[in-house]
């Protein structure tokens, strides 16, 4: 297939130079050496050529050939990526195990698709029908609940001459022949898709259903609409990736691909031995069953960490043109940026702010736009949503990738370090946070659950901003110099902090809330609040209020009560309405 | 096994006369044809001596090679440049136990060079992520607030983030000393684990790299510990190697000799001004504070070589340390080391100044594997609401505390004079302990609920109430 364009003359890290053909094409696929490391065509000047080495290039010596391979930098598409996980550039890891061993050893090359698996096959058009890129050939059934559907890439129309029947068939043999105005394309089940370049859909529509992600500070008070970008700021330890880790785990996303970008290896060892056997509690499936992991870990080498966020995004825009929606979640955006500074700087290219490259913010720009929520070609509609992870230095927002990404994204869920030393998990702060979408799921909310979630909303973000107001006072003062009407503002907010803001993802029971859960429980908290006011008006003190015993019980109903016992909210409500009866009897 | 791919590729070497340019710990060489990048080299200099160092970055012409011991001495003309044809490989044996190295794997200590069969890359190879075990098995260090607050897993990157002048050393001593295989509380302890230990210091003065000799020696762990030392006067450059070379003969303890090893490195701070002299000599686009924008790959390229993988009994855990310049826990040494570890142990100055040792700062400490690795099992079944109820109501009073400050203790409300109490046994009591005390997991936990039984109940709203059916003290609820 590959053929010798030219020889290396220079070699720096991931970047080497070559000199050779002037045919070969900015951004083709090519290898290098005789190994046949993979590498990309990042620059052209005169004869000379500068390539990204997606492994390590040790030993790598001026004068070895280098082969292009006259395609893009492309990844497959087609049943079997449910369940895979890969590096960057889409190599399967269980494979590159079983070649290699525990360590991952270079110049492996394997299909990314496996092409012996049988997949039972049916088609939908027939032969003599028109066909469009995109549109829907036919099905397969790639795990219990998922309909893998084949669609005719992107880039054919024609009429089907040939339709394979109802069979078995692996990824590789024909299913359908389409008589297309450059002459007859044999089509399989499989597609190769250039990663940089974005798949096309008929139409963006608007973002108004939330992606629903279990998590009560996310649904309730910073919601992400499907199709939409969100970005999780915040120092190490401050808890982006269990964040991004219970996303992919409870999100109502038809689809997850999780690209763990230049971070730990354990952490993607932590989801492959978990995800299979948690239940995801829509369809009682394995949630694995609706996963793609790309794992470029900190320690692989580090251009493959820049291909990685492009190989996962061009997965997900494959499985939305089904039809379907899909989240992803980068974690970090910010190794991301740091590989293509890495790049830039060996390349020495002239530096922008803090020796990241001039090109930055337009690169975040293009990987953000590929969110949204759209009408596919075939008709249909699906989502990718976006929620990128950035790791600024020191915690400090103020730097580039930070402040670029917040140009385009439209939730931003600020984690603070001093929450999480606290261990006040996650460590959102409700202060700095926002969300963009919030009006525009509200509609959504009050069909589902009958209620005024934008109302509720509200009123809990007003107590927990004037809390902290009252929290300034209260460090130079002290909590007695509020009169109690006031004190019930922070009281009734250490409610909602701690009740309600804190999930804890290691808790059987916490870890998701249900949005029937989340309403329920803020309609009490602020229940508590309305009642516990009216009797404080009429002359009850703070501290009787604080030592009602239902305050504890507010408190700790996220851990006692499963989804699926929704019921006892209503006791709780029984039990703090006695309560204040009582109170409220003694001030009449 | 795998790893140690024992690959002398074998280039050809070659030999040139004469070099372009020597700048800082770097020579140019100008006539070198076919050289490989991060190839080995043979530096000799006009009087004959030898000395080593890597390729950098080859041009058809052209090489940049990084001189281990420096320059000093070379000359334009009379220095040879011999290119070895493979990267950097170090001898592994297990016979390396209780010997001592330089900075870049030659015995120090008048011994015979270690037998051995394998050679292997210092650099090592990425671990598959699919290859490795979630590490899930808790190290019993008697140290409560590790074992109590941040529990150390084996198989964990867990680094020290230390200032100068606090006791760091004492603390690494102690955790290798008392460092077992946990087993949960009550029961004996399994069969005593023997950690193999692999020692790297890097740029640290004599008395340091003594004093860990002394401990080791003094709780008879001198056989079972490598030392790899590139001290204070030693060549800045040489660092670079240091802890590849150690990490080289742990991945091959762990994962082909199936052993237990704990790596201690010592001071990565120094590690990564080493590497920040190399990238400003090249005259690279730096990122913060000087260091190179690839600062986090290349410490991800240590940090990473732990852990545990399905083909070996064994483990690799790293407790790396560093001092925080001013303390800063923001600079690019300790942020990025955070980044990457699985968690930190900071110490804090303040509790130094109040003579408690250890001086752990709990809040800014975590342990990022401790979920998997306590509860019913492993430690105790309330071990982690204990502990979420030990940082919130320490946290709690740090508030409180500051709040102190400013109207005075006596202005409290009777609470929170309560939690201020609790505060200080927990730093005299839990924190504080002697360097020799080995706690069990049990003593440290029962200590957690002696202390909380400080505090009203009503103000635990992490333990759940069967807990505090089961372990609170009554006769403490009373002020
Ligand atoms: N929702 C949560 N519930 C419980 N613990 C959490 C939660 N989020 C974070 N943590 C704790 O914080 C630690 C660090 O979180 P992590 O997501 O790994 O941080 P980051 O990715 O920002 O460095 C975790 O190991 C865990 O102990
Ligand atoms: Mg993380």
């Amino acid at each position: 297939m590959s053929q010798q364009f030219g020889n290396i003359t220079w070699v720096n890290g991931p970047v080497i130079r070559a000199r050779g053909s002037r045919d070969v094409s900015m951004l083709e696929q090519v290898e290098v050496g005789e190994e046949r490391l993979v590498g990309e065509i990042i620059g052209l000047n005169g004869d000379s050529i500068t390539i990204q080495v997606y492994e390590e290039t040790t030993g790598m010596r001026p004068g070895s050939p280098v082969f292009g391979t006259g395609l893009p930098l492309s990844v497959e598409l087609g049943p079997g990526l449910l369940r895979s996980i890969y590096d960057g550039i889409q190599r399967p890891l269980p494979i590159i195990e079983r070649e290699s061993g525990s360590f991952i050893s270079r110049g492996v090359h394997m299909n990314p698709l496996d092409r012996i698996e049988h997949w039972s096959y049916n088609p939908i058009l027939k032969e003599g029908d028109q066909v469009k890129g995109g549109e829907i050939l036919g099905t397969v059934q790639e795990t219990e609940n998922f309909e893998h559907r084949i669609m005719v890439p992107p880039d054919v129309s024609g009429t089907l001459t040939w339709v394979a029947p109802a069979k078995k068939y692996t990824i590789d043999e024909v299913i359908a022949r389409v008589k297309t105005a450059r002459g007859e394309r044999e089509l399989t089940m499989i597609q190769r898709w250039p990663v940089r370049r974005l798949r096309p859909y008929k139409a963006r529509l608007g973002q108004s259903i939330p992606l629903i992600t279990g998590q009560r500070v996310l649904d309730m008070l910073f919601p992400l609409a499907k199709g939409g970008t969100a970005a999780i700021p915040g120092a190490f330890g401050a808890g982006k990736t269990v964040t991004q880790h219970s996303i992919a785990k409870w999100a109502d996303a038809d689809i997850v691909v999780y690209i763990g970008c230049g971070e730990r290896g354990n952490e993607m060892t932590e989801v492959l031995q978990e995800f299979p056997h948690l239940i995801d509690p829509r369809n009682g499936r394995p949630l694995m069953e609706r996963t793609v992991l790309i794992a470029n870990t900190s320690n692989m080498p580090v251009a493959a960490r820049e291909a990685s966020i492009y190989t996962g995004i061009t997965i997900a825009e494959y499985f939305r043109d089904m039809g379907y929606h899909v989240a992803l979640m980068a974690d970090s955006t910010s190794r991301w940026a740091e590989a293509l500074r890495e790049v830039s700087g060996r390349l020495e290219e002239m530096p922008a702010e803090e020796g990241y490259p001039a090109y930055l913010a337009a690169r975040l720009a293009e990987f953000y736009e590929r969110a949204g929520y759209v009408e596919t070609l075939n008709g249909k509609q699906g989502s990718i949503s976006v929620i990128g992870a950035v790791s600024p230095p020191g915690g400090d927002f103020s730097e580039p990738v930070t402040q670029h990404t917040k140009r385009y994204i439209r939730c931003f869920w600020a984690l603070d370090k001093s929450l999480a030393s606290a261990r006040h998990f996650p460590s959102i702060n409700w202060l700095e946070s926002y969300s963009e979408y919030t009006e525009d799921v509200a509609g959504w909310w009050r069909e589902k659950v009958g209620q005024d979630w934008l109302k509720m909303r509200n009123q809990a973000v007003e107590l927990l901003s004037e809390e902290s107001r009252l929290s300034q006072i209260v460090k130079l003062v002290g909590p007695d110099a509020l009169p109690d009407e006031q004190r019930l503002v922070l009281e009734t907010s250490r409610i909602i902090r701690e009740g309600f803001l804190q999930q804890n993802a290691m808790d059987n029971i916490d870890a998701y809330s249900d949005i029937h859960k989340q309403i329920a429980m803020m309609n009490l908290m602020l229940h508590f609040h309305e009642r516990a006011e009216r009797i404080i008006k009429r002359g009850a003190n703070i501290g009787t209020i604080h030592a009602l015993p239902i305050v504890n019980v507010l408190i700790r109903m996220k851990e006692q009560i499963p989804n699926n016992e929704l019921e006892k909210l209503d006791d709780i409500r029984k039990t703090l309405d006695e309560q204040m009866d009582q109170l409220e009897a003694e001030y009449r | 096994m795998s790893q140690q791919t024992n690959q002398l590729t074998d280039w050809g070497i070659q030999e040139v006369s004469g070099v372009g340019r020597v700048e800082g710990p770097i020579v140019v060489v100008e006539r070198a044809g076919n050289v490989g990048y991060d190839e080995v080299v043979e530096v000799i200099d006009s009087q004959g001596r030898m000395r080593r160092g890597r390729v950098l970055e080859v041009g058809e012409k052209m090489a940049v090679v990084e001189v281990f011991s420096g320059t000093s001495g070379l000359t334009i003309d009379g220095t040879h440049i011999r290119f070895l044809g493979q990267s950097l490989h170090i001898p592994v044996a297990e016979e390396m136990l209780g010997r001592i190295f330089d900075g870049t794997g030659n015995p120090i200590d008048g011994g015979p060079q270690p037998l051995a069969g394998t050679f292997s890359d210092i650099n090592g190879q990425p671990i598959n992520p699919t290859a490795r075990v979630y590490p899930r098995d808790y190290i019993q260090t008697g140290i409560s607030a590790i074992d109590g607050m941040n529990t150390l897993v084996m198989g964990q990157k867990l680094p020290l983030f230390s200032g100068a002048g606090l006791p760091h050393d004492q603390l690494a001593a102690q955790i290798v000393r008392q460092a077992t295989l946990g087993s949960p509380a009550g029961e004996s302890s399994k069969q005593a684990q023997q950690f193999a230990i692999v020692f790297a210091a890097m740029g640290v003065k004599h008395d340091v790299a003594e004093y860990f000799r002394n401990a080791f020696a003094e709780s008879g762990a001198l056989t079972r510990v490598a030392m790899f030392l590139n001290l204070a006067d030693d060549p800045p450059v040489e660092r670079l190697v240091t802890p590849r070379a150690a990490l080289t003969l742990a991945e091959y303890l762990a994962f082909d000799r199936q052993m237990h090893v704990l790596v201690v490195l010592t001071d990565m701070t120094n590690y990564c001004e080493a590497l920040r002299q190399i990238s400003n000599v090249r005259g690279e686009v730096p990122s913060r504070k000087g260091y190179p924008g690839y600062l986090y790959s290349d410490l991800a390229s240590l940090y990473e070589r732990t852990g545990r993988v399905k083909t070996s009994e064994g483990s690799i855990t790293q407790i790396p340390i560093l001092t925080m310049p001013s303390d800063d826990i923001t600079h690019p040494v300790p942020d990025l080391t955070g980044y990457i570890t699985e968690g930190q142990i900071v110490l804090g100055r303040n509790l130094n100044h109040q003579n408690i040792y250890p001086p752990i700062s709990v809040l800014p400490s975590l342990s990022r594997l401790m979920k998997d690795g306590i509860g019913a099992g492993h430690t105790r079944g309330d071990h982690s609401h204990l502990s979420a109820q030990l940082y919130a109501a320490y946290a709690h009073m740090q508030d409180v505390r500051s709040l102190a400050s400013v109207i005075g203790e006596e202005e409290l409300g009777a609470v929170d004079q309560q939690f201020l109490k609790f505060g200080r046994a927990f730093e005299r009591e839990f924190v504080g302990q002697s360097a020799t005390e080995n706690r069990t997991i049990e003593q440290t936990l029962d200590l957690g609920w002696k202390l909380l039984s400080m505090l009203p109940k009503e103000e635990l709203t992490r333990v759940s109430p069967d807990e505090i059916k089961r372990y609170y003290k009554e006769s403490h609820d009373t002020n």
